[in-house]
């Protein structure tokens, strides 16, 4: 781990520019920024970084397999786990703050609304991916399960951005944008690998 | 809620945000820099008005969260987005047509509406369908006099309150996120209710543009949006207007919204509602604590279904 390593160096820098979101969150905190409704600005916040760190993750691959710069996959790692840090964030927020620990009101919540449904399922699917992100669990899962687990990932990015949709009141703009760069990063992997079948014919 | 009479108009009232610095603001008062901390008031001109029995005594939202948190989609769907871009909404000279099922149709010119009835501080909760709620101090009269004014016929069983379409000065307007022009009605019943305002300011002063200047409609027991901003026309009918949210998204926006924690959005609860500047969410009232004063309009009716 020798700080000359490009590698290394690579993973410093992902790891402070991941990290960015949370200290700037945290600065617009200390000098009251967070305008009328800090809560609501806390929620929204937490939930576009997770939605950021879903569609960076899901772009690891493709740029490796574009620039064929075999190292960038040493990044994806860590860009799951911010990810699930910003989600634990989120639904912390949600629990916490929002709710403020009401249990019957939480529950009413993810059973009635679909959005918040499809938010916790997809909060719940990203756990075990978080618990066996360790190379220990990896040798312990054997590779093949561990990737076939950690395809979970596409279907959580479209619950994540299904959550969006069904949250915004009319402008669908934003969530659109989500929608449309996670059809490029899920149809890159599905016109490669048809691709490849018909190689292999 | 019962409303009891406030011995104080609003401008006496202390801000909450300088209620709770309070002694931060003695000390610099001391120091003699207290002006500092006064909140800060635009250009607006000040506004003479009578106090009313209907105020609430509930501490004031303030002044910078009111003029810095709206919907206003005519500017923009985020939330600051009324703040940054309707300052330039030219708001003189502005005309409002009445029109429709009475008998004396005009067009009212804004000053002179503003000098014809007199005006009088309201300050009345709002509740924001989204589950956010604020005490805002409005200036204003009772929509019950302009009608009265109009002679209504026969026929007229609702109004109708247009907003201005203009989407040089509304960018808002250029997608269409809403059906513009901005389409909300009232029962007459509602529209003649002595809670009912059209409100000229706040604070005050003449209403800052993304409070909805120069004249709004006031309905404090309904959800925020359906209290129509930069209104330029009022007409009455025989029929229910298609309102713009209704017409929108019918499953989700009904005319009637009153506010009501019964009967939940399709998509999040309306059981509590966070007060602006408050952290703990507080129970929502039904009829947003105006039940006492309008129960009464809606007796006999089924209110999940007429939502």
């Amino acid at each position: 781990m020798a700080l000359n390593d490009p590698v290394t160096r690579l993973k410093i820098l992902v790891f402070l520019l991941a990290g960015f979101p949370l200290a700037w969150l945290v600065v617009l905190a200390i000098n009251s920024q967070l305008g009328a409704n800090p809560v609501e600005f806390i929620t929204h916040f937490t939930g576009t970084w997770t939605l950021v760190g879903l569609m960076l993750t899901l772009t690891v691959t493709p740029l490796r397999q574009l620039t064929g710069y075999a190292h960038l996959l040493r990044i994806r790692r860590m860009l799951g786990l911010f990810t699930f840090f910003y989600a634990s964030l989120h639904f912390i927020t949600y629990i916490w703050l929002d709710q403020f620990f009401d249990l019957h009101a939480i529950i009413k919540d993810v059973y009635k609304r679909p959005f918040i449904t499809v938010g916790f399922i997809a909060y719940l699917l990203l756990i075990p991916l978080a618990v066996t992100s360790s190379n220990a669990m990896i040798r312990r899962l054997s590779a093949k399960r561990w990737q076939s687990l950690h395809r979970l990932v596409y279907v959580i990015a479209i619950l994540g951005v299904i959550h969006y949709w069904w949250l915004v009141k009319k402008d669908i703009r934003q969530p659109l944008i989500y929608a449309g760069i996670l059809t490029i990063l899920l149809g890159w992997r599905v016109i490669r690998r048809q691709r490849a079948f018909y190689k292999s014919r | 809620m019962p409303i009891r009479y406030p011995p104080i108009p609003s401008s006496e009232i202390t801000e909450q945000n300088l209620y709770l610095q309070r002694r931060k603001f003695i000390r610099n008062s001391a120091l003699g820099i207290s002006s500092a901390m006064l909140p800060e008031i635009g250009t607006a001109a000040r506004l003479h008005a009578a106090y009313s029995r209907y105020s609430t005594t509930e501490v004031a939202t303030g002044y910078k969260e009111v003029t810095s948190y709206n919907n206003y989609y005519e500017f923009g769907t985020d939330k600051s987005d009324p703040a940054d871009y309707a300052p330039s909404l030219k708001t003189r000279p502005w005309t409002i047509s009445i029109s429709g099922e009475v008998n004396r149709p005009r067009v009212w010119d804004i000053d002179a509406l503003i000098n014809t009835f007199p005006l009088e501080e309201r300050i009345y909760r709002m509740r924001c369908v989204e589950g956010w709620s604020m005490v805002i101090p409005w200036l204003g009269f009772p929509l019950a006099s302009l009608i009265h004014q109009a002679e209504p016929t026969g026929k007229a069983k609702y109004v109708e309150f247009t907003t201005l379409y203009d989407p040089a000065q509304m960018p808002g307007q250029r997608r269409a996120v809403l059906d513009w022009p901005y389409v909300e009605g009232l029962r007459m019943d509602e529209a003649m209710h002595s809670l009912t305002l059209l409100a000229v300011g706040l604070y005050g002063e003449t209403l800052p543009n993304q409070n909805g200047a120069p004249v709004r409609l006031v309905v404090p027991w309904k959800y925020g949006f359906k209290s129509a901003k930069a209104i330029v026309r009022i007409r009455f009918t025989d029929q229910q207007p298609l309102t713009a949210w209704a017409r929108s998204v019918p499953s989700e926006y009904g005319f009637y919204s009153n506010v009501n924690p019964a009967v939940d959005h399709p998509r999040w609860s309306q059981a509590k509602e966070r007060r602006i500047g408050e952290f703990f969410k507080r129970n929502t009232l039904p009829f947003n604590g105006y039940a006492e004063q309008v129960a009464g309009l809606y007796r006999g009716m089924d209110l999940r279904k007429y939502f």
